[in-house]
């Protein structure tokens, strides 16, 4: 018989349900419990670059807004590097470039404020455009969805991104770019995540 | 520092699909398209990084977390242990493990949550930690309590946890839920069932163990959880330039 490979298989996901706010932005579910919560502030105070705010929906297939969602971002600074050991580069004190983002449970809206990515190098030394990595987990979701989102105005180092390329539908890359606008001074990038229907978002398995 | 390899690529036929028309919320809620196959850049090998600062020692004693002083919840006591491994069977140390849950009668701290049962002043339901360097966690807690659901007219939750763990790469990032040994609601769930193979299923189910349980004081379970595995080598040298 041929050797066992001995692999453990990874723990099947489950769906987070209608409540994961309760352990995961308490606050939100309607209770103080926890000194701090995590993930509210992504750049932190001293990080360098472009402030932004990043705001949108998550619409199902009826194209009724998702208000039970929880997403997460993980994103570079803006030099490009990421708060992690493994990659090249330094950030500035305070910034984990984490962030846990609850939608309005009335209207479905969410909002993060943060700052701009740099590019960052991806695989045989081809950049990738600046972005924000997302995970979007909520009831009905039986594995958490990843996606990107991309700059409006970053459209020269998009149209050289390697992910944006490996979409064969090029119909589809449009779904990752979120579209810049300003309001009152600030800069607001608006990035509504669809679920389904004719616009559904690109997801990856990564 | 290790030089940043790539996680194993999940198996979607263990996880359950995105569509299951049993669990009636997934229907309008689960991508059409397939998912576009990526492979890992430094953007899924990191994540986010956490340390003893960002939460207190007692978070994951979810008998004391929110009790007043010198109250309990109540329920039956019991301590969730084991830990993370990735799939080289390697502990995943120092990683963040979130849980939450519903009280002994079923009912969650959630203004959304309008279920009948009665609320517990001395239980918040949630709770957090970090491994220690061996991959392990505890949590105590007491043990939930079923609660009806709206999908069929007639469905119900076995008791569960929620659990929510990162590892070291945003890739790994899961949330699964933690069942109970000998529930007889566990083959009813149409949540637990949009998974495809039953031994998936026994992987989310927490063994008794009566080893770690504390005499006249608190029952335990075991639950070990597993993470996406990494390569130990670089087969693909060019991952980070060239
Ligand atoms: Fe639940």
């Amino acid at each position: 018989m041929k050797q066992k490979l001995n692999y453990l298989k990874e723990t099947p996901s489950q769906t987070a349900g209608p409540f994961v706010h309760i352990g995961l932005a308490p606050g939100a579910a309607g209770f103080d419990i926890y000194d701090q919560e995590l993930g509210t502030d992504i750049a932190g105070p001293n990080a360098c670059g472009e402030r932004i705010r990043v705001e949108g929906l998550v619409i199902d297939g009826i194209g009724s807004p998702v208000k039970d969602v929880m997403l997460e971002a993980w994103q570079a600074n803006a030099t490009g590097s990421y708060a992690h050991p493994e990659h090249p580069g330094d950030v500035e004190d305070g910034f984990r470039g984490w962030g846990r983002v609850i939608t309005n449970f009335e209207t479905g809206e969410w909002g993060f404020d943060t700052i701009k990515p740099g590019p960052v190098m991806g695989r045989y030394g081809q950049m990738m455009a600046p972005h924000i990595n997302l995970w979007i987990v909520a009831r009905g979701i039986n594995v958490g969805l990843n996606t990107r989102l991309y700059f409006s105005d970053e459209e020269e180092a998009n149209s050289a991104d390697p992910v944006i390329n490996l979409i064969e539908w090029e119909r589809r890359r449009k779904t990752l770019i979120a579209q810049r606008v300003e309001r009152d001074g600030a800069t607001v990038y608006r990035f509504d995540i669809c679920l389904q229907g004719d616009n559904e978002t690109v997801f990856f398995d990564i | 520092m290790t030089k940043p390899a790539e996680f194993y690529q999940r198996d979607r036929e263990w996880h359950p699909p995105a569509l299951d028309r049993n669990y009636k919320t997934s229907v309008a809620r689960s991508p059409q398209y397939p998912l576009i196959s990526l492979e890992n850049t430094a953007s899924e090998i990191t994540g986010p990084v956490f340390g003893h600062n960002d939460f207190a020692p007692t978070d994951n004693d979810l008998l004391t977390n929110y009790a007043q002083p010198g109250q309990a919840p109540v329920g039956e006591r019991i301590i969730v242990h084991g830990r993370v491994l990735d799939e080289n069977a390697r502990p995943v140390p120092n990683t963040l493990v979130e849980i939450w849950q519903a009280n002994a009668s079923g009912k969650y701290r959630h203004k959304k949550d309008a279920y009948l049962g009665s609320m517990d002043p001395n239980f918040g339901g949630c709770g957090r930690t970090m491994t220690d360097s061996d991959g392990y966690y505890y949590f105590r807690t007491v043990k939930p309590g079923a609660y009806p659901w709206r999908n069929w007219v007639n469905n119900w939750r076995p008791a569960h946890i929620h659990i929510s763990v990162f590892g070291t790469g945003f890739a790994q990032r899961l949330i699964t839920q933690l069942y109970f040994e000998g529930d007889p609601l566990i083959d009813q769930c149409p949540i637990v069932k949009t998974i495809p193979d039953p031994d998936a299923v026994q992987q989310l189910i927490a063994a008794l163990d009566m080893n770690a349980s504390i005499p006249l004081d608190t029952l335990a379970y075991k639950f070990d959880i597993v993470l996406r595995g990494r390569r130990s080598k670089l087969f693909e040298n060019r991952l980070e330039g060239n």
